[in-house]
């Protein structure tokens, strides 16, 4: 008797109980499916996370105020006031820093912004004319900031297109327009090109000033919230880190790096940061949903006990007529391979669809990984074996005469 | 040089030989002693009707015959081969060739045609689909089911679904054709047509052992084994032998 016969019955006897066969399955389909979706959302979301990071610019080095504690609780970083404007300006100007190209300086709050009727909470950037190169911000109408705005402190805004859209309303063009923000009035002069993102910190959803309207005219603060640091080249992201380091160290007049009152992180350190944060998600909700699999086969194992049992007289039948116990074994496990298998790749068509749905709601990039979807079939293929050995082995032991006299 | 010699089969040799067969089955405390010392021999050709009253054994010594179960003490030797210590696998591989089954239940596979059913035990012995097919066919032919042969077996009536089972008893072309109580399930005039089978078949060579209660079905074989208290009682030429005539 070839595979291709025991295939054959198998399926026959399968499609005698439908309904059994049907619920048995579905066990796996949802683990399987589960499984996909998840790892498949899990990729998604990293690859969006990576794309947001790197649309902030490339060989961008940040500093933040606020001790170095790396492993430890970060809360600090940022909400310190140890950073200033001085700090950025002879870094821009300092010949030594040869790794360094541009530098930006950031003032950065969260501030109610009115046009007319409308108005919206959003975050509000003093920056520097260099900001436009350090962050690769691209306009769509208008110009950027320019140095004489910064030096003669004007009222001038450029504004994201998320924020374009909540105080004119999609499609229009604000340059020339006033806005609000803190009773100052500000003049609208251009509108950055849409990054794409979500968030907190949405590129999208910002208003930029110049960095001294932001510090003296709208916040009345004297320090500055990030020094951002464009380095020569990718390759030279480390040495731009330790020379920035060292500069700022002995600007601030201190020895130790370990009492650092900044802190320098790079593209590669945040993105690093936010595929942990990801990858260890994705991890814990599939294994999770893992477990879910390992139910379905337990479901699996269950019916084929009972289909043993119910067929007690055909195995004892077929024990009879020459059937060796490696034939009863093979036929016994093939079904349950069969169940399990058309489960897996029912689950992964599910886990797809539902991936699928999800990321067009929330707006992810749909990420189907093969390796994802072979593993989902490899382990539903073994599940089948290991779940279905049991059963297999209770059917091959079963004596021909006892199994015959079973009623 | 080692030469082969096959066993000769002869009508002497003895297709079935039982020697001093005790069976004693143990269950906790208490043994029950089925089979006590019994002995006989089946040459190739001959139709035997093992009868006797219920719990006299004969059960025990069907499945003993049929390599269903082993004797506690005692030797089996069944066209030269020692049943006796054989593992489960072996013992199904002599159920295969050499014993064709036909059970008081029938015992085909429900919603499974005619057909498939006589092509079971080949398939097991490794027999290609194409020859298992054209021997199906030819031995439901010589049952006179060539009408029914893709009808399931619960779309028979009981004599055609026994008579389905003796096709497939016969597939394999095995030593002994093993009938345990063949006519119990059905209706009498059906019965006399299943006897008249197993005559002509007997009438073509094949040998053929019955187990049956019934006095008057016993009648239709050659040669009567009577059981009784787990021993041979009486063996004796058959003096009423009834042959169906048609």
């Amino acid at each position: 008797m070839d595979i291709l016969e025991l295939l054959e019955e198998a399926v026959g006897s399968l499609t005698l109980n439908k309904m059994r066969t049907a619920l048995a399955t579905l066990g796996i389909i949802i683990g399987t499916g589960s499984v996909i979706a998840l790892i498949s959302l899990g990729q998604a979301s990293q690859k969006s996370v990576e794309t947001q990071i790197q649309s902030l610019g490339s060989n961008l080095l940040t500093v933040m105020p606020g001790s170095q504690n790396s492993g430890g609780v970060r809360s600090a970083v940022g909400s310190s006031i140890t950073l200033t404007l001085e700090d950025a300006l002879t870094m821009a100007n300092s010949a030594q820093l040869n790794y360094v190209k541009n530098v930006s300086a950031e003032l950065s709050r969260r501030a109610q912004v009115v046009a007319g009727k409308n108005n919206t909470n959003t975050q509000v950037v003093g920056v520097t004319p260099t900001y436009e190169q350090v962050r690769n911000v691209l306009l769509s109408s208008g110009s950027f900031i320019a140095q004489r705005d910064v030096d003669s402190m004007s009222k001038v805004a450029v504004l994201g297109p998320t924020v374009v859209a909540d105080l004119f309303g999609g499609g229009a063009d604000p340059v020339g327009q006033t806005i609000k923000i803190n009773n100052q009035l500000l003049k609208v002069i251009g509108v950055t090109v849409s990054k794409g993102g979500s968030g907190f910190q949405n590129p999208d959803d910002t208003v930029f000033v110049p960095i001294s309207t932001a510090q003296k005219q709208l916040f009345g603060l004297d320090y500055i919230s990030t020094i951002s640091v464009e380095a020569t080249s990718q390759a030279d992201m480390t040495n731009a880190q330790d020379q920035i380091g060292y500069f700022l160290l002995a600007r601030h007049k201190l020895s130790d790096p370990e009492s650092a009152d900044f802190s320098i992180l790079s593209q590669s350190d945040i993105l690093g940061a936010a595929n942990q944060i990801t990858s260890t998600l994705t991890a814990l909700l599939s294994g999770i949903a893992a477990i879910s699999l390992i139910v379905g086969g337990i479901g699996i194992m269950n019916i084929m006990l009972v289909t043993v049992t119910e067929r007690t007289r055909e195995i004892g039948l077929r024990k009879a007529l020459g059937a060796k116990k490696k034939l009863i074994i093979t036929q016994f496990l093939i079904e349950a391979i069969i169940l399990t298998f058309a489960g897996g790749i029912l689950g992964t068509l599910l886990g797809s669809l539902v991936s699928y749905i999800i990321s067009s709601l929330i707006k992810l990039p749909f990420t189907l990984a093969v390796h994802s979807i072979v593993l989902a079939l490899g382990v539903s293929g073994v599940i089948g074996v290991v779940f279905g050995w049991y059963p297999a082995q209770k059917a091959a032991k079963l004596q021909p005469i006892e199994a015959l006299r079973y009623e | 040089m080692a030469v082969q010699v096959e066993t000769p089969v002869t009508n002497t040799f003895g297709m079935i030989k039982l020697n001093n067969i005790s069976k004693i089955y143990k269950s906790e405390a208490i043994e029950t002693v089925a089979l006590t010392d019994v002995s006989f021999q089946i040459e190739k050709g001959e139709f035997v009707a093992i009868t006797g009253p219920s719990g006299s054994g004969k059960s025990t010594l069907m499945h003993i015959l049929g390599a269903l179960d082993t004797p506690t003490t005692g030797e089996y030797i069944l066209d030269g081969e020692n049943v006796g210590n054989l593992s489960d696998d072996e013992l199904a591989g002599v159920r295969n060739r050499k014993i064709g089954f036909i059970f008081q239940a029938f015992n085909l596979l429900p919603r499974t045609t005619a057909l498939k059913n006589v092509m079971l035990p080949m398939a097991y012995a490794g027999i290609s689909k194409q020859e298992r097919e054209e021997k199906a066919k030819k031995y439901l032919k010589m049952v006179g089911l060539e009408d029914r042969m893709y009808y399931h077996s619960n779309q028979l009536s009981g004599g055609q679904q026994q008579r389905v089972a003796i096709a497939r008893g016969i597939s394999m072309e095995p030593s002994i054709l093993l009938a345990d109580e063949p006519t119990g399930n059905i209706a009498s005039v059906q019965a006399e047509e299943i006897m008249g089978i197993f005559q002509k078949l007997n009438e073509e060579g094949h040998t053929i052992v019955m187990i049956t209660h019934e006095p008057d079905i016993a009648e239709h074989s050659k040669r009567i084994i009577h059981i009784k208290d787990g021993k041979v009682f009486e063996d004796k030429v058959n003096k009423t032998f009834r042959k169906v005539t048609k």
